[in-house]
């Protein structure tokens, strides 16, 4: 299963996902860092920039990454309370 | 209202000045996170599932107008126009940027207002009754009493790193309004045969993972002696509460295991070396604090009739306002719990008006419920129907006190980086379904909580909600027959779990069947659970 | 280690190995309390010790600020050394509680433990140092308000 790399910027706390070359907000910039995740937050962790560095797992879909629970949803999207506040990664209703 | 002097001032202006210093460091990496956790959590930020939040105090729930207005101004400013108040009587903001928290802290304290402790291992945040000083059962305003534990508390030098979060309640009136038998420690004003005050303490209750009641450690202590009384406490709950397992670090654990007479011996030992040390501020003190509660001049010849010919006005009056000690005057709570909106959320500009008019008709205060609504304590009956439409024109004239949809939920999955299930749109479902019945209901308090850690009071509602993580799917489970007033108990799960729409089915089977079985109007849900135990209920929802 | 050690006392000090409790015999100049050990235990061997290390193993480790308020309420005058995961940040609520060392894992930066150690202007309570409690600072202004 795909599995994606994740954190919170430690300036804002904002949700990031990685891009292959760098960070977005958007959880359709991702890409899928499989087996070399574990390295990949090995770099990262040391550097005290991203905090809750974390692999989760995704299933691709036509629509784009679908997180597997429901808690990384709600992280890719926003309350599923608050559809104004909604990033355009996943349908609000979907979660 | 408490006011500031310059030692509290200087106080608060410093840890502002240490916050803005750690940020800093942390922000230049000179410090790791790890080292910074601790540090951001004791000013009140978490790092949740979308951004930092940030939890600021509301000493005893009490606030004025110009401290309501300053929470509007940082949702405005700091986060996204809307703040959430909580079942500590506290706000939270759900979008904050770590960069700018220290103006933030800033801007509170230039209205006397911070987040010290409301979050970490250490003395959180002191609750206490909202209707203090206006309910007529009281014996005196527990406020003092709760702003003298505030001062103690702060940054204390030997319980600041307590195995597990310390909560105090304390409560002046008959009517538990505060929750003290959920509380690691509850404290209750009583009065002896000369009309002395003293103080009843309770220990080790709460709700989470082991949901216990407190048990009286002491019927009587005397207020000289309330500090070093509170010390030893702590003292031994700091020394002997169990940091091996998370789970079972809490004050009641330890309680439980030593049984309260054992844990009040040692208590009472330990008080007897401490208490010679001079840790107690002379009466002085207490009475420089409370006079800055001095209960409002109120007119008693104000007219008790009023006009309540609008029928949707006389509801609300008949639902949302309380007697007021003094005659001719109403206590009134402005429900946040709007079926379909978010209990306990407030936009910047309801917070606004809700200053405007505590300034204009309620002596300058609001307080904050641990049910999530607010109140202005001290109105003119002659004022509410201005008051009333004001807030319809706001969407806060809804008239649910205590009822049905009148619903605590915790921020759940929505927000928070503990949750397993969420808990607002079970609190939204359920609000609209319930509303059109809730006044045939009578009083019917349902609390949700999206984990086990209970900051949704599941325990503590006649219905209770609890969201679980099962495989990968929320799950709800139903309790039943839970009370965190005066006749407190501890609800109790029905049987297995549902899903979202079958947690609301189940709820209505419940009040279903409670209607079939009530002896009449005044029988309450949890009155008739009491009676007739849960085997009905059981039968209502899996039978 | 000298570079690690963050002293607030100008004597001289006990530099000896501190034993464990179970270890301490009647006299010894230095002792070392675990979390779990009750430093109540001590009070007959104070006058003979020069130095009581207390451990904080880990970041939540909060007994030893109970173990040096006790030591330091039955009047033990020598040095109460901190040590283990401990971090700059947590100065001034460890002097407070009675220590007057710190031997932390990683040292601490000089200007910021003096920036800690002089932030807070007033303290709310009464505790192992010399510090008045604003209660009483409040008490002698209305005093001389009064004369």
């Amino acid at each position: 299963m795909p599995r994606l790399l994740t954190g919170n910027r430690v300036e804002t706390g904002d949700v990031i996902w990685w891009t292959g070359t760098g960070w977005s907000l958007h959880l359709k910039d991702a890409v899928a860092v499989d087996a070399d995740g574990e390295a990949l937050i090995a770099r990262f962790a040391p550097q005290e920039r991203i905090n809750d560095l974390a692999l989760i797992d995704a299933d691709a879909t036509d629509a784009g990454w679908r997180p597997r629970t429901t808690r990384e949803r709600v992280r890719a999207v926003g309350p599923s309370v608050r559809p104004d506040f909604a990033l355009p990664s996943i349908p609000v209703e979907s979660i | 209202m408490y006011r500031y002097d310059e030692f509290d001032q200087a106080i608060v202006d410093a840890r502002v000045a240490e916050f803005r210093d750690q940020v800093a460091r942390r922000l230049r990496n000179e410090i790791s996170e790890e080292a910074f956790k601790p540090l951001r959590l004791m000013n009140g930020i978490y790092l949740q599932l979308h951004a930092y939040m940030l939890r600021v105090a509301i000493p005893y729930g009490t606030l004025d107008s110009r401290q309501l207005r300053m929470l509007a101004h940082i949702a405005r400013r700091y986060d996204r126009g809307y703040g959430h108040f909580t079942t500590r009587q506290n706000i939270q903001y759900n979008w904050m940027k770590l960069e700018e928290m220290p103006d933030l802290l800033a801007d509170l304290a230039s209205v006397e207002m911070h987040a010290f402790q409301t979050s970490g291992n250490c003395i959180r945040n002191i609750s206490s009754d909202q209707f203090a000083a206006a309910a007529a059962d009281e014996i005196a305003d527990p406020r003092p009493y709760a702003e003298l534990l505030r001062q103690w508390s702060t940054l204390h030098p030997e319980f600041s790193f307590l195995p597990r979060k310390f909560k105090i309640a304390v409560t002046g009136s008959a009517t538990d309004r505060a929750a003290i038998q959920l509380h690691d420690i509850g404290i209750k004003l009583v009065q002896n045969g000369d009309g002395e005050i003293g103080l009843k303490v309770l220990v080790g209750g709460g709700m989470g993972r082991t949901p216990l009641l407190a048990h009286v450690i002491r019927d009587w202590l005397p207020v000289a002696d309330y500090l070093s009384y509170m010390e030893a406490i702590l003292r031994v709950y700091n020394r002997h509460g169990r940091r091996d397992n998370i789970y079972k670090a809490r004050i009641k654990i330890l309680v439980n295991d030593l049984g309260p007479a054992e844990f009040a011996r040692q208590v009472e030992d330990e008080w007897a070396r401490v208490k010679p040390l001079g840790l107690d501020p002379p009466p002085s003190e207490l009475a420089r604090i409370a006079a800055h509660f001095q209960p409002p001049v109120l007119d008693a010849s104000a007219p008790v009739a009023i006009d309540l010919s609008d029928p949707e006005f006389a509801q609300w009056v008949a639902v949302n306002t309380h007697p007021h000690k003094v005659p001719g005057h109403a206590i009134v709570t402005i429900s946040l719990k709007a079926p379909g909106e978010i209990p306990g959320d407030a936009s910047a500009d309801q917070m606004d008006l809700i200053a405007d008019l505590a300034q204009a008709h309620a002596q300058d205060e609001i307080r904050v419920t641990h049910a999530q609504n607010l109140v202005l304590p001290h109105v003119r009956r002659d004022a509410l129907f201005t008051i009333w439409q004001a807030l319809k024109g706001a969407g806060l004239a809804t008239a649910n006190l205590d009822r049905a949809s009148d619903i605590i939920s915790c921020p759940g999955l929505d927000y928070c980086t503990l949750a397993n299930a969420r808990s607002i749109p079970i609190a939204q479902k359920l609000a609209v379904k319930l509303a059109p019945q809730e006044a045939d209901l009578g009083e019917l308090k349902i609390k949700i909580s999206g984990c086990i850690n209970g900051c949704g009071h599941h325990h503590a509602g006649h219905i209770g909600i609890l969201g679980v993580d099962r495989k990968g799917e929320e799950n709800y489970q139903l309790l039943l027959g839970g009370s965190g007033a005066e006749d407190a108990s501890l609800a109790k799960i029905l049987g297995p779990g549902f899903d979202e729409n079958g947690i609301v089915n189940a709820v209505e089977k419940v009040i279903g069947r409670y209607q079939a079985l009530r002896t009449g109007p005044d029988e309450r849900f949890l009155d008739t659970y009491r009676r007739v135990g849960a085997e009905p209920f059981k039968e209502a929802v899996y039978g | 280690m000298a570079e690690t050690l963050f002293r607030l006392r100008s004597d001289a000090g006990h530099d000896g190995p501190a034993v464990a409790l179970a270890d301490y015999q009647p006299g010894g100049a230095a002792v070392r309390l675990e979390p779990a050990d009750d430093a109540r235990a001590l009070i007959p061997h104070l006058p003979a010790l020069a130095r009581i290390d207390i451990a904080f193993p880990k970041f939540r480790e909060g007994r030893g600020y109970s173990a040096a308020r006790i030591l330091r309420e039955a009047g033990f005058a020598g040095e109460i050394r901190a040590v283990g995961v401990l971090y700059v940040d947590q100065l001034a609520f460890l002097v407070r509680a009675g220590f007057d060392a710190v031997l932390p894992e990683t040292p601490f930066d000089a200007a910021v433990a003096k920036a800690t150690l002089a932030r807070f202007p007033h303290v709310y309570m009464k505790a192992a140092d010399a510090a008045r409690p604003v209660w009483l600072l409040r008490e002698e202004a209305a005093l001389a308000g009064r004369t």
